[in-house]
């Protein structure tokens, strides 16, 4: 594997990187949005947000990815391939996010929601300083953990002809027919970014055993 | 959006596409029973005395669970004939599913091993069980019981992940809707029903293990 061939390896290492953050934090939104719908109380939301749910954890990502990427089309938006994919990426985020951190919300003792309301602090209030700072806290490991299936769920996008670390990768196998070495450096690279994370996440798993003991 | 739908070519290749949900059965329980062989076996493994045997374990899980199955499933696909193993490409998409599976599954069971209380193993011995007896009656079959929720929706997670085995043309209902996009160039009507297909199955499956739940691990203990 020559140096340009390297270069473009990293090149697409970046899109796997950009795409995941993009995932991430829009979908981020999209699953404070889904959880507080969730917890809501408004039994028509709370349907309408379960449906959704259970919709993208009940179908691969690779057929969220297709469907959201023809149908954009469809619907007459002229999109970059990164865009839909982006989009995928976000609803799907948005899905997972909002169920790890529903759990969440609802792990938050009883006592603190009623406590804030005996205080008469508004909902905003309530949530913003007293149920979410906890909840993020409690959700924390699994939202680690979801991070590091969505920076390894970016590898679909290749998939769709999106070129990002994997893509990258078949292409330069394709051409210096040394798929083992190729295929075993993007998985390093992978790796590289998943594990510490994966860690980080394990390790606050045990801390907040030992606390909760 | 000008935009007629056309189902009638999806209508068309109903058939086929219920023939690959087949497939994708297929692949996804053939990958489970992979997976929980390769799990139990991690478990026992993770707790030899042989340090280098537990690290191997250590070490394998870490790899797949921080590397993208699509990565695996094309280093399977490149890697098994250089050794001079030619499988089709089911055979190797069940062995992908069941490598990456296995490798949660030994996490998830351990945890369960885990959770099983010292005096019990020690019980067992005292009572003359072999040490096999007390694997398989006190540590895994409660280990298993404590840990059956989430190892099945690992298992709902591992049956979505066989459309990515589409990528080494395995039969499955993924490749099969790709087939059918491609002389169709109906691609949203294709995807749409295949999503909805893959809804149904995980559904069916979710029942099914419920089923088992009712069946093989209520108590009282049969």
């Amino acid at each position: 594997m020559d140096r340009k061939q390297f270069l473009f390896l990293i090149g697409g290492l970046k899109w796997t990187l950009a795409l995941s953050a993009i995932g991430f934090v829009v979908g981020s939104v999209a699953g404070l949005g889904v959880a507080l719908a969730r917890t809501s109380g408004h039994r028509g939301l709370e349907r309408c947000m379960a449906a959704y749910i259970a919709l993208f954890q009940g179908t691969p990502l690779l057929m969220q990815l297709f469907v959201v990427y023809y149908g954009l089309a469809l619907a007459g938006l002229k999109l970059d391939a990164w865009v839909s994919v982006s989009i995928g990426f976000t609803l799907h985020a948005g899905a997972f996010l909002g169920e790890i951190w529903r759990g969440a919300i609802e792990a938050v003792p009883k006592g603190q929601v009623e406590a804030a309301k005996a205080l008469s602090l508004d909902y905003v209030s309530r949530m913003r300083d007293v149920v979410l700072p906890q909840a993020l806290r409690i959700s924390l490991p699994a939202t680690i953990g979801f991070l590091v299936q969505l920076i390894k769920g970016t590898s679909l996008a290749a998939i769709v002809g999106f070129t990002e670390l994997m893509r990258a990768g078949t292409i330069v196998s394709n051409q210096n027919f040394k798929p083992l070495l190729v295929l075993g450096l993007v998985c390093a690279l992978y790796f590289a970014i998943c594990w510490p994370l994966s860690l980080y996440g394990a390790q606050l798993e045990r801390r907040m055993a030992v606390a909760a003991r | 959006m000008n935009y007629t739908f056309d189902f009638g070519p999806v209508l068309d290749g109903l058939p086929d596409l219920l023939w690959g949900c087949a497939g994708t059965l297929q692949l996804a329980l053939s990958g489970m029973g992979l997976a929980l062989a390769i799990g139990i076996g991690g478990v026992v493994l993770r707790q030899s005395r042989i340090a280098a045997l537990r690290w191997l374990v250590i070490a394998f899980v870490e790899a797949i669970r921080n590397t993208p199955f699509l990565g695996q499933i094309y280093f399977i696909f490149f890697a098994l004939p250089l050794v001079g193993v030619r499988l089709d490409p089911t055979l190797t998409a069940i062995i992908a599913l069941g490598v990456n599976g296995g490798a949660y599954a030994i996490e998830i069971i351990r945890g369960g091993v885990q959770s099983i209380n010292k005096g019990q193993v020690e019980a067992g011995l005292a009572l003359s069980l072999s040490r096999a007896q007390v694997f398989r009656l006190i540590v895994l079959k409660p280990a298993l019981r404590a840990v059956y929720p989430s190892l099945t929706s690992q298992f709902i997670m591992l049956t979505l992940t066989t459309s990515i085995a589409s990528a080494i043309s395995a039969y499955e209902l993924t490749s099969v809707g790709q087939t059918i996009e491609t002389n169709t160039f109906r691609s949203f009507e294709v995807y749409g029903v295949v999503t909805l297909l893959y809804l149904a199955m995980s559904w069916m499956l979710m029942r099914m293990f419920a089923l088992i739940d009712a069946r093989c691990f209520s108590y009282p203990v049969k």
